[in-house]
C-alpha cells in the first residue's frame, strides 16, 4: 500500500490538478495492475459497499484510546474527517503489515458478510499493522470519501496523458460496465468492454456575458432568444438504441438521472441534442439547490424522485441519424429541433421556448422577469450561427439579471470540510425581525482565504459555546450578500427563501445596526 | 493568600505586585521567553532569561531596562521568591516559578517535552497550582520522535534535489527556525532570511552556538539560489521573494501540519509537524509531574484540555489570556517588514 500512500499524500497536498495529473501518472506507470484498477473503482464511485459501519469503527477507537465520546467529538471537529480522526487518535502501532491495495479490497470485501465481532478483530489487527498516514488510507478503503480534489476528469485526463487515448471514450470506459475481476488495466483503457462510437459527445458550445449595448447587435429578427437556465448543461447522446449523458464537465452522468434514459428510451432515432437538466416539479422549474440534492448520489430513493423530479430543456441538436449538424445554422438546427419534438413527447422533456420581440428595447422587461420562473436571465444567440467549440465571442451571448443583495449579521459559523476543515467557513446569517434577528441564509462561499483566516479567528474569540461543531457567535460582522432570487417560504423561519446565496463581500464598514431587516428583504420579491 | 490573579493586563503577582508576560503595559513584566506574545513592548522594567534579553532587545528595543536570571537562581521581590526553570520551547524559555510563604506556583509559559538538540530540556517542577498552556490540547496531537521527522525531512530535501528544486522551509524566526536549522545541520549550506539572521545574531551574542548558515542577500540572482535550501518566516509565503527563487519547493514546519485539511490549506507542497510546543501525552506528562492540586489551563485548547483534567480527577480550570499564535502571525509581519527595510 506504501505506493498508493504516496499517490495520496502527493495528490492531497497540491492545489494544482497539473501536479495532481502528474502524481497519477506517475503512480498509473509504476503500480501493479489491480491496484491500478482498484484506484480507478474507487475514484470513480465503483467500490464495493462499506463492510463495517463508521459506527462501530468510532466505538473502538474510543475503547482502544480510552478517549470519551466528547472528546472524540471534538478532536473529529477539528479534524473534519471521520478516518483522518481514528487514524490520528488510535496509539502507535506495534508490528508492521504491507499488503497491496487489492489485497486489502480483496478482504474487505470478503468482510461485508461476516459478524461484528470478526470484523472488529480484522479492523483492530490492521490498525495496529499500520503508521497513522497509511491507517488513514485503510479507513478510507473500507469507505467515506478521500477527499483530496480527483474528480473523474482529473483521473480521465491522467490516463490520457499515459496512453493518448481520447478523454471521452476513456470517460465512458472507465464510467462504462466493468468487473475488477475479469478486466485488466489495458483492456479497461483500451475500451474493449465499451463501443464509444455510441457515447461519443461534441464539445459544447459556449458564450461570453454579453458586453455591448443590445441595440449593437443589429436586428432583432436575426436573433434567436431564450431563457436561461441555472442546472445542470448536459447533452443526450442517443445511438443505436444506448443513452448516454454528458454533462458540461464532459463526465458521464447518466445513472444520475433515471427519468431522462426512461423518457429518451420511448424515442424514435438516433440523435445528439444539448439542453439543460433542471429540476421540474409541475412544470415550473425548482431552484438549483433542490437539484443539488439530486447529484453525484450513488442510490436515489423513491421519496427523492418524488420530491425533486428531473426534467431537460432542449436548446439545440448537433446530430441527427448519424449526421454531424453543427455546421448548418441555428435556424436550421431549430427546425430539426422541433420536428423532433413533434414526432416524440414525454413529459419530462420540453423544447426550450424561444422568446419573440418586435424590439430590442422590450427585452429589459422579460429579463428582469425572468427571476419569477427560477431563470437566470437570457440567452441571445445569432440565427445564422453554427454549433462552435467552446467560448466564442460574437454570436452567442448570456445576459444574466443582476444578483440581488443584502447586509446581513453572521450568527453561526462551521468548519468546513476537506481543505477547509481548520477553518470556519460556513456560516449563518440574520436580518433583523423587530428587536430580535432572524436566521435568513447559510452561505460559505466568495471570500479570500486571508478573509476566512481572519473571521476564523474572530469565531474562536466570539464564540459562546465551547464544544461542538456549530459556535454561535457575538452579532457583529456584516456581510453583503448576493442571491439569484426570492420567494416566500413556510419551510424557513424567515418566512422567505433565497436562491443560490452566496457572500459577495464582508463589509467592515457596517455595523450589525445597519443591516436589512426582514419587511426590506421581503419588499424585494415585489421589486424583482 | 492567593499568589496570583488573573487580570486583564496579564497574570498578576499579588504579593509580589509584578506580572508574568503582561500584554498590557506594567512598571515590572516577568518574561518567560521571547515571542511577541508574551515579551510585549511597554513595560517599564524587564526580568528574564540570560539568553533572552538579547532577543527582547532586538525585537522590542536597545535602550529597555532588561535584568536576568539564569536557570535555578533565586530572586526575591517582595518576599516573593522567584526562579526560572527550562521549558525546552525556544532558546532562553523559562517556567517561572513563585513561592511564597510555603505556597509555590509555576507558570509554564511555552513548553516542549521532547528534546530539540538546542533548547535546554524542559524539567518538571512540583507545585501547588501549575498554570499550563495548552496549544494542542487535543489527543489528535502527537509528534514523533525527532530522528524520524529528521529523516521525512531529509527525504524531501534528496527528493527536491533530484527534481533541480529549491527547497524552502517556512517557520517563526525566533524558535522554529533555529529549530529547522538544527534538524538540517548536516546539509552545508542553509540560507536564512534577513529576519532570522537578526534573530540568529542576538542569540549567537548571547554565547550560544547555532548551526551555521548563510544570509540570503536580497540580490541573489537566479542561478545562485539553484538546489539550495533556505529558511523564511511564514509572511512571505507567496511573496515576491519566495517567486523569486526558481523552481521552489515549499514546507511549512508546524505542530499544526499533523492535521490534513491544515497542510492542503496553506498551498504549499509539504507540510512538516515540527512543534515547539508539547504534544497532548506532553501536556498529560507535564500536568501529571507537577504534582499541582489546581491546574489552570491558558490559550489554546483550554476548554476541552481543562475539562479532560477534571474527568480524570485533576482540579482544573480554563483561563482566557491573550497568548497564542495569532499576535506572533502579525509580529511576524512586522519583523519580517523592519528586517527587510534594515
Amino acid at each position: 500500500m506504501k505506493a498508493f500512500t504516496q499517490l495520496i499524500n502527493s495528490i492531497e497536498i497540491t492545489n494544482k490538478t497539473n501536479a495532481k495529473i502528474e502524481a497519477l501518472v506517475r503512480y498509473f506507470k509504476t503500480a501493479e495492475d489491480k491496484d491500478k484498477l482498484w484506484m480507478i473503482a474507487l475514484f470513480t464511485g465503483k467500490r464495493p459497499s462499506r463492510p463495517v459501519k463508521s459506527s462501530f469503527m468510532k466505538a473502538w477507537c474510543m475503547e482502544i484510546s480510552k478517549i470519551p465520546e466528547w472528546l472524540f467529538l471534538e478532536s473529529y471537529s477539528t479534524v473534519g474527517d471521520l478516518g483522518e480522526t481514528l487514524a490520528l487518535l488510535l496509539p502507535d502501532p506495534s508490528n508492521t503489515i504491507e499488503k497491496p491495495v487489492y489485497e486489502w479490497m480483496d478482504e474487505l470485501v470478503q468482510l461485508k458478510p461476516k459478524t461484528e465481532e470478526e470484523k472488529k478483530e480484522y479492523v483492530l489487527k490492521a490498525w495496529n499493522g499500520l503508521q497513522p498516514q497509511e491507517r488513514l488510507i485503510f479507513n478510507k478503503l473500507i469507505g467515506g470519501s478521500f477527499r483530496i480534489g480527483v474528480s473523474k476528469k482529473t483521473l480521465v485526463n491522467a490516463l490520457a496523458k499515459l496512453t493518448n487515448t481520447d478523454v471521452n471514450q476513456l470517460m465512458h470506459s472507465i464510467i462504462g460496465n466493468w468487473d475488477i475481476n475479469a478486466i485488466t488495466f489495458n483492456e479497461l483503457l483500451s475500451g474493449a468492454h465499451i463501443n464509444y462510437d455510441n457515447s461519443k459527445p461534441y464539445p459544447f458550445a459556449l458564450a461570453y456575458s454579453l458586453e455591448k449595448e443590445l441595440n449593437e447587435l443589429g436586428t432583432i429578427e436575426d436573433w434567436q432568444i431564450e431563457y436561461k437556465w441555472d442546472g445542470i448543461r448536459g447533452q443526450i447522446v442517443k445511438r443505436n438504441d444506448e443513452i448516454f449523458i454528458w454533462s458540461r464537465g464532459e463526465e458521464l452522468v447518466t445513472n444520475q438521472f433515471p427519468e431522462l434514459i426512461e423518457a429518451f428510451q420511448t424515442w424514435e432515432g438516433d440523435f445528439v441534442i444539448d439542453g439543460e437538466i433542471l429540476a421540474i416539479k409541475d412544470s415550473s422549474v425548482l431552484l438549483f439547490n433542490d437539484l443539488q440534492k439530486r447529484l453525484n448520489r450513488k442510490n436515489i430513493s423513491k421519496k427523492l424522485l418524488q420530491e425533486v423530479p428531473i426534467g431537460f430543456y432542449a436548446y439545440d441538436i448537433m446530430e441527427f441519424h448519424q449526421q454531424d449538424l453543427r455546421e448548418t445554422s441555428l435556424a436550421s438546427r431549430r427546425i430539426q429541433l422541433e420536428n423532433l419534438f413533434e414526432n416524440n413527447t414525454s413529459t419530462s422533456v420540453k423544447l426550450s421556448e424561444t422568446i419573440y420581440v418586435q424590439d430590442w428595447n422590450e427585452l429589459n422587461a422579460i429579463r428582469n422577469e425572468s427571476r419569477k420562473l427560477n431563470s437566470e436571465g437570457l440567452m441571445l444567440k445569432q440565427k445564422s450561427s453554427t454549433y462552435h467549440i467552446g467560448r466564442k465571442k460574437g454570436t452567442w451571448w448570456k445576459w444574466k439579471v443582476d444578483p440581488l443583495t443584502i447586509d446581513v449579521v453572521m450568527i453561526y459559523a462551521q468548519k468546513g470540510s476537506g481543505r477547509r476543515s481548520s477553518k470556519y467557513t460556513d456560516y449563518t446569517f440574520a436580518v433583523k425581525k423587530e428587536d430580535q434577528l432572524v436566521t435568513i441564509a447559510k452561505a460559505y462561499s466568495g471570500l479570500t482565504d486571508a478573509e476566512i483566516t481572519e473571521i476564523s479567528r474572530w469565531v474562536t474569540k466570539n464564540a459562546t459555546e465551547k464544544f461542538g461543531p456549530v459556535r454561535t457567535v457575538k452579532p457583529e460582522l456584516v456581510f453583503e450578500i448576493a442571491f439569484e432570487g426570492i420567494a416566500l417560504s413556510n419551510r424557513h423561519k424567515s418566512g422567505v427563501a433565497l436562491r443560490f446565496p452566496r457572500i459577495k463581500r464582508w463589509r467592515r464598514d457596517k455595523k450589525v445596526e445597519e443591516i436589512d431587516t426582514i419587511e426590506s428583504v421581503k419588499d424585494l420579491i415585489f421589486k424583482q | 493568600m492567593k499568589l496570583i490573579r488573573f487580570t486583564n493586563k496579564g497574570i498578576y503577582c499579588i504579593p509580589g505586585k509584578f506580572y508574568l508576560d503582561p500584554w498590557y503595559p506594567v512598571d515590572y513584566a516577568i518574561i518567560s521567553h521571547g515571542h511577541a506574545d508574551h515579551a510585549r513592548w511597554g513595560m517599564k522594567h524587564y526580568l528574564c532569561h540570560t539568553l533572552t534579553k538579547n532577543i527582547i532587545k532586538h525585537r522590542i528595543g536597545a535602550d529597555i531596562s532588561v535584568e536576568t536570571l539564569n536557570y535555578n537562581e533565586p530572586k526575591t521581590i517582595n518576599g516573593v521568591k522567584i526562579s526560572f526553570h527550562p521549558a525546552g520551547h525556544i532558546i532562553g524559555s523559562c517556567q517561572i516559578r513563585l513561592e511564597y510563604k510555603g505556597k509555590v506556583v509555576v507558570f509554564s509559559g511555552d513548553y516542549k517535552i521532547k528534546e530539540d538538540g538546542l533548547t535546554t530540556p524542559f524539567e518538571s517542577v512540583k507545585c501547588h497550582e501549575f498554570i499550563t498552556e495548552s496549544t494542542f490540547g487535543l489527543p489528535i496531537y502527537k509528534w514523533q520522535p525527532e530522528h524520524l521527522l529528521k529523516a521525512q525531512i531529509h527525504d524531501w530535501i534528496q527528493m527536491n534535489l533530484s527534481n533541480n528544486r529549491t527547497s524552502v522551509f517556512f517557520g517563526y524566526s525566533l524558535g522554529k527556525s533555529q529549530r529547522i536549522m538544527k534538524l538540517l545541520e548536516d546539509f552545508d549550506e542553509i540560507y536564512v532570511h534577513n529576519a532570522i539572521h537578526h534573530i540568529n545574531n542576538a542569540i549567537e551574542t548571547s554565547g550560544v552556538a547555532l548551526p551555521k548558515t548563510i544570509r540570503l542577500d536580497g540580490n541573489f540572482k537566479k542561478d545562485d539560489m539553484k538546489n539550495k535550501i533556505v529558511i523564511m518566516p511564514p509572511a512571505l509565503l507567496g511573496s515576491k521573494l519566495l517567486k523569486r527563487i526558481p523552481n521552489a519547493a515549499t514546507a511549512i514546519c508546524s505542530g499544526w501540519m499533523q492535521i490534513r485539511g491544515n497542510r492542503r490549506w496553506r498551498g504549499v507542497d509539504a507540510g512538516f509537524v515540527v512543534s515547539d510546543h508539547a504534544d497532548w501525552d506532553g501536556l498529560l506528562q507535564a500536568v501529571k509531574a507537577s504534582e499541582a492540586e489546581k491546574v489552570y489551563v491558558t490559550h489554546g485548547s483550554q476548554a476541552s484540555f481543562s475539562r479532560y483534567l477534571n474527568e480524570i480527577g485533576i482540579e482544573s480550570e480554563e483561563v482566557i489570556t491573550e497568548y497564542g499564535e495569532e499576535q506572533i502571525n502579525s509580529e511576524e509581519k512586522k519583523t519580517v517588514a523592519i528586517a527587510a527595510s534594515k
